[in-house]
C-alpha cells in the first residue's frame, strides 16, 4: 500500500510542488559545480512555474 | 488462464448490474446498482483494453528511458513513482466539468447519462487521455499544439492553438456563469466566498514571508478558516445589516466576477492564486472521497426516473433531444479534450517509465468517471420535482415556490410549494427555485448525503453551503489561472502576426493579452447571465461542442501518429471514438446553427426575434426594444461561434485525412519522436 510518505509527496505535487530531495539529489549527481537552489528558492521557483500560466491552465 | 477467472467474474457483476438497471422500470432502483456496474466495467476495461492499447497499439518499452530521465533536471522532468503521478494527475484533470454535465444530463432520467459515461469513458475519453500522454510521452513531454505542429504542419498547428484557445474562453465563462446562478440572492454562500479572498491572501503572506514552502500547515490553518467562513456566514446572512450587504442580483456579480478576474490573473502568483488552489485542490480531492463514502454508506434509492419523457426534446434544463444533445452535455466524465491540454502539459515530464503510462492515462480517466457517475446519482436521488424545480429557468417557474411547484407538477413530476419552500430552509437558502447550473442540486444532494453520515437534518445547510464553497472555490481557482493561460495562448497567436506582442520583457503585451481575454469570457459571461432562458441552456452546448471538438482534434492526432508509426492496422481504437465524436458534434454543431426550432438553432431564434422587431413587437422575456436587439446580436454571435468550431474541426479533419494519406504512400514510418534512450541501469 502506499505509505504516509508518498501520500504527502503526493499531495505536494498536486500543488506543482515536486520534492526537494530529488532535486538536491540530482544536482549533486550531475551539475556538482553549480550551486544548488535552496529550499525556499526552490519552492518559488515551482510555484511560479505552475501558477505562471506557462504550463497551460487547468480542467474544466 | 486461471488469472482471468477473476476477471471474468467481475465482468459478469457488471453486466448483471447494467442488465438491472436496463430492464427494471416503475420500482425504485438503488444507487449501489450504478456504482457497482461502474466500478466493474471500469477495471475489466483498464485489465483488459488499456493493457491491449499499451502492448499492441503502441508497443510501450519498459527499456526505453522516458523524458524525466533523459532531461531529469530535479524541477520539470522528475522520474515519478506512479501513485504519485496518479493522484497528480487526476487532481489536474477532475474539475467542474464531470461534476455539473451529468447533473444537466439527469433531465433525461439516470439510464441515458449512466450508459454514456460507462461506454464514452472506455471507448473515447480514457483512449485519447492515454494517447496524448503517450504521443507527448514520446517527445520529450511537447504540449498539444506543439504536437500538432510536427505531426500534421503549421496551418492545423495554428489552428489548433485558435480552437483552444477560443474553447478557453467559453469554458472560463460557463465556469463563472455557475458560480454567479450558485451564488446570487444567497448572503450566506456570498459570504463564505468572499471570506476565501482574505483567506488565501494570509495565506499568501505566511507561505512568502512567515513559513516559505510549508503548504500542509498552511492549508490546514486556510482550512480552519473556511470552516469558520461557513459557520459564521449563517449570522452574516441572516444580520439585518450584513445580510444584504452580501445579498447580489445575478448582473452586479457578473462585474464583480469579471473585475477578480482582471485583477486576480495580474497579481503575483504566491499571492493569492497559489494558496486558493491548495485550499480548492485539497478540498475537491477530500470532497469527492467523502462523496464516494457517503453514497456507499447511505445506499440511497434512485427518486429519478430511468428515463423521462425529454429524450425526444423539450426539457426545460437544455434543449434538443437525446441524440446528440446528451453526449455533449456530459462532456467531461466521458471524453473532455481539454485533458489533452493536461496529457501533453506536466504530467509526461513526470512518468518514471513507458509503462506508467495506462494507470496514469487511462486510469485517472476512469477515475473521473467515475466522479461523474457519482454527480449523476447524486442529481438522481433528489425528488426529480425538486431538480425540475431548481434546474428550470425562470420563464417556466415563474420564480417562486407557487407557481414553481405547478410548473413541474404539470410536466408530470408531482411537487408541492410547501416541499419546496421547506427543502430552501433546510439548506438555508431564500429559495430554491430555478437555481439553475448543477452546482446548487448538486449541493443540495451532497447535502442530503453527507447529512445521513454526519449531523442529521440540522447540518443539512452546512454541508449545502460547504458544498457550494468547495465548488465555488475551484471554480475561481480555474477564472484566474485559466485567464493567465488565455493570456499565454493569445500572445502566441497574436505573436505570430506581430511578432513584439510576444516580448514578456515589456508589460504592455501582457496586460493587453489578459484584457482582451478577460472581456471575451466576459462578455459571453454577461450574455450567460442576461439571457431570460438563464444562460445554462445556452452557453452550456456551446461548451460541450467545443470540449468534444477538442477532443476530436486529440484523437485525430493520435490517429495520425499511429498511421506514421505505421501502426494503422489498429488505427480502429482512436478511429471508432473520433468518428463518434465528429458525429455528435458536427450534428449538435449544424443544428445550433441552422435547425428551424427556435429553442434549438441559434439563427431561427435570432429569426424569431428580428422577425418581431421589424414588426414593432416586442417578444418576451425581452422588456424593450434594445433588450431585443441584445438577444439578436447575442444569438448571432453564438452562431458564428458554432460556425467557427465547425470550421476549426472540419479544417482538422481535412488535414487528417490527408496526413494518414501521405504516410500510407510512404513505405517507412515518418512519426517524429524523440530519439530511443536506453534507461539508465538503477
Amino acid at each position: 500500500m502506499i505509505g504516509l510518505k508518498r501520500i504527502g509527496e503526493m499531495a505536494r505535487l498536486m500543488v506543482g510542488q515536486p520534492p526537494y530531495e530529488a532535486y538536491l539529489a540530482h544536482m549533486r549527481q550531475h551539475h556538482p559545480d553549480r550551486a544548488p537552489m535552496g529550499r525556499v528558492e526552490f519552492f518559488r521557483d515551482r510555484e511560479e512555474a505552475r501558477y505562471g500560466g506557462r504550463n497551460g491552465g487547468k480542467c474544466c | 488462464m486461471l488469472k482471468h477467472i477473476p476477471w471474468i467474474l467481475l465482468a459478469i457483476v457488471g453486466a448483471v448490474c447494467l442488465a438491472v438497471l436496463a430492464t427494471v422500470r416503475g420500482e425504485a432502483v438503488n444507487a449501489l446498482w450504478i456504482i457497482t456496474a461502474a466500478v466493474s466495467v471500469f477495471l475489466v476495461a483498464y485489465r483488459y483494453y488499456a493493457l491491449y492499447i499499451a502492448r499492441h497499439v503502441m508497443r510501450l518499452d519498459p527499456a526505453r528511458a522516458t523524458p524525466a530521465h533523459y532531461r531529469a533536471d530535479g524541477l520539470d522532468y522528475v522520474p515519478t513513482d506512479r501513485r504519485v503521478l496518479f493522484g497528480h494527475h487526476f487532481a489536474a484533470i477532475a474539475g467542474a466539468g464531470p461534476l455539473v454535465g451529468p447533473v444537466l444530463a439527469a433531465q433525461m432520467g439516470y439510464l441515458p447519462g449512466t450508459l454514456w459515461i460507462i461506454a464514452g469513458v472506455v471507448v473515447a475519453g480514457a483512449v485519447q487521455d492515454f494517447m496524448v500522454l503517450f504521443i507527448s510521452m514520446r517527445r520529450d513531454g511537447k504540449s498539444l499544439g506543439e504536437l500538432v505542429r510536427t505531426e500534421m504542419g503549421p496551418v492545423p498547428g495554428t489552428i489548433a492553438l485558435a480552437g483552444a484557445f477560443m474553447i478557453m474562453v467559453i469554458i472560463l465563462a460557463v465556469l463563472a456563469l455557475i458560480v454567479v446562478r450558485a451564488l446570487a440572492e444567497s448572503p450566506w454562500g456570498m459570504f463564505t466566498v468572499a471570506a476565501t479572498v482574505p483567506l488565501a491572501l494570509l495565506m499568501g503572506v505566511y507561505t512568502r514571508w512567515i513559513r516559505p514552502g510549508r503548504i500542509g500547515e498552511v492549508s490546514l490553518l486556510g482550512f480552519v478558516g473556511l470552516i469558520l467562513a461557513i459557520v459564521y456566514g449563517q449570522s452574516i446572512a441572516a444580520s439585518p445589516y450584513w445580510g444584504p450587504i452580501f445579498t447580489f442580483t445575478p448582473v452586479q456579480l457578473c462585474w464583480i466576477l469579471i473585475g477578480y478576474g482582471a485583477v486576480a490573473s495580474v497579481l503575483p502568483v504566491w499571492l493569492l492564486l497559489a494558496p486558493r488552489d491548495y485550499l480548492s485542490t485539497f478540498l475537491k480531492i477530500g470532497a469527492i472521497a467523502a462523496l464516494a463514502i457517503g453514497i456507499v454508506v447511505m445506499a440511497p434509492p434512485l427518486q429519478m426516473p430511468a428515463l423521462t419523457q425529454f429524450v425526444n426534446g423539450g426539457g426545460p434544463v437544455w434543449s434538443g433531444s437525446l441524440f446528440p444533445f446528451l453526449f455533449i452535455t456530459i462532456a467531461c466524465g466521458a471524453v473532455s479534450g481539454f485533458h489533452a491540454l493536461i496529457a501533453s502539459g506536466t504530467t509526461p515530464k513526470l512518468i518514471a517509465s513507458e509503462t506508467d503510462a495506462p494507470f496514469i492515462g487511462y486510469g485517472a480517466m476512469l477515475m473521473e468517471a467515475f466522479v461523474a457517475i457519482m454527480a449523476l446519482v447524486a442529481a438522481s436521488i433528489l425528488d426529480p420535482g425538486i431538480y425540475f424545480a431548481m434546474n428550470s429557468p425562470v420563464a417556466i417557474t415563474g420564480g417562486d415556490p407557487a407557481s414553481a411547484a405547478a410548473a413541474v407538477t404539470a410536466m408530470g413530476f408531482p411537487v408541492s410549494a410547501e416541499t419546496l419552500a421547506q427543502t430552501a430552509r433546510d439548506v438555508g437558502e431564500h429559495s430554491i427555485v430555478s437555481r439553475t447550473g448543477g452546482a446548487p442540486t448538486l449541493a443540495v444532494a451532497m447535502a442530503e448525503i453527507f447529512s445521513h453520515a454526519v449531523g442529521g437534518p440540522a447540518m443539512k445547510a452546512f454541508w449545502y453551503h460547504f458544498a457550494i464553497l468547495f465548488e465555488a472555490l475551484f471554480i475561481l481557482t480555474a477564472v484566474d489561472a485559466g485567464t493567465r493561460a488565455g493570456r499565454f495562448m493569445l500572445q502566441d497567436l497574436i505573436g505570430l502576426a506581430v511578432p513584439a506582442f510576444r516580448e514578456n520583457s515589456s508589460m504592455w503585451p501582457g496586460l493587453v493579452a489578459t484584457g482582451l481575454c478577460v472581456a471575451s469570457w466576459g462578455f459571453f459571461l454577461h450574455q450567460g447571465v442576461t439571457d431570460p432562458l438563464g444562460g445554462v441552456n445556452t452557453l452550456w452546448p456551446v461548451f460541450g461542442i467545443s470540449n468534444q471538438m477538442l477532443a476530436a482534434i486529440a484523437l485525430m492526432l493520435s490517429t495520425v501518429v499511429l498511421f506514421r508509426m505505421k501502426q494503422q492496422r489498429y488505427a480502429w481504437v482512436t478511429v471508432v471514438p473520433t468518428v463518434w465524436l465528429l458525429i455528435c458534434t458536427l450534428t449538435a454543431g449544424t443544428l445550433k446553427l441552422l435547425s428551424s426550432d427556435p429553442a434549438v438553432g441559434f439563427l431561427a431564434h435570432a429569426r424569431r426575434f428580428s422577425d418581431a422587431a421589424a414588426r414593432g413587437e416586442v417578444l418576451a422575456p425581452a422588456k424593450s426594444m434594445a433588450e431585443m436587439q441584445a438577444i439578436i446580436f447575442n444569438d448571432r454571435i453564438d452562431a458564428a461561434l458554432c460556425a467557427l468550431f465547425l470550421a476549426v474541426v472540419l479544417s482538422l479533419l481535412y488535414f487528417t485525412v490527408r496526413t494518414c494519406l501521405q504516410s500510407l504512400w510512404d513505405p517507412n514510418p515518418s512519426v517524429r519522436e524523440a530519439p530511443a534512450h536506453a534507461l539508465p541501469a538503477a
